[in-house]
């Protein structure tokens, strides 16, 4: 597919799924408005933010469930926001890598928070 | 994909500043800010798998005061972000382009950014009271 634009130059083909990322965007924004606020309202009301406390708290198999949601909706949201940025303000050659390792670490980061919940809620940690 | 001979924005120089292209700039700032943040929560909660030694050397690290100061500007940063996108929410449903409303909403949102952070931060300060 080769689009031309007003000057008859090529201009790069959309996006295949380019309905799918607003779609999602605004998916996980929605999502994110009472898991946001679930997530501050329960770290607020914590009596203090020492080890027993924050582990028997993800231990609760609801807390877990709600913190792996809000952390995996809040990594997918940072990680198409990102991209997006980075669509608009990185050009040339850096463009392409940056865009790769920016969303390897938001990955990354997801799997890790999986990993850390799953621990915590097993009761395998320490 | 994608060539490297696209056009980037913005062009900020062409533009006089009004108040609506400051908060939509905060937007993408706070998001921006949100994301690193994101990495703090990342490792709080993989310090926490790891166990209370791991963990304690964590919590006296988020303890200090640059991290505190992150911290604090991370809670603002949710705040405007949440209420800011609802307003964009509001956006795409077809509510409230004109000018005036826009302008009506952006102040909106940030009255309630700062009054909801000052009300969070005070509700935090026994965790930033009790630092090590």
């Amino acid at each position: 597919m080769n689009s031309r634009n007003a000057t008859g130059a090529a201009i790069d083909p959309p996006h295949p799924d380019a309905t799918g990322h607003w779609r999602n965007q605004r998916l996980t924004a929605i999502a994110l408005v009472p898991l946001g606020l679930w997530f501050l309202m329960a770290l607020l009301s914590l009596p203090d933010l020492g080890y027993a406390t924050v582990s028997s708290w993800i231990a609760r198999p609801s807390q877990a469930v709600l913190l792996l949601l809000f952390a995996w909706c809040a990594l997918l949201h940072s990680a198409q926001g990102v991209q997006v940025v980075v669509e608009d303000y990185v050009g040339g050659r850096l463009h392409i890598p940056t865009a790769r390792i920016l969303k390897v670490a938001h990955l990354a980061a997801a799997l890790a928070v999986a990993y850390a919940i799953w621990i915590l809620a097993s009761g395998r940690a320490g | 994909m994608l060539s490297h001979n696209r056009p980037l924005s913005p062009h900020l120089q062409v533009y006089r500043l009004a108040l609506t292209t400051v908060l939509s700039g905060l937007h993408r700032i706070t998001g921006l800010a949100l994301s690193a943040g994101s990495l703090l929560l990342v490792a709080w909660l993989v310090a926490a798998a790891r166990g209370p030694e791991a963990y304690a050397t964590t919590l006296r690290y988020y303890s200090s005061i640059p991290v505190q100061l992150v911290l604090a500007g991370a809670l603002i940063a949710f705040w405007y972000h949440l209420f800011n996108g609802l307003r964009h929410m509001a956006w795409d449903a077809g509510f409230g382009f004109d000018r005036a409303a826009a302008r009506r909403s952006g102040m909106a949102v940030a009255v309630l950014a700062a009054v909801a952070s000052i009300f969070t931060l005070a509700l935090a300060w026994r965790f930033f009271a009790a630092a090590p």
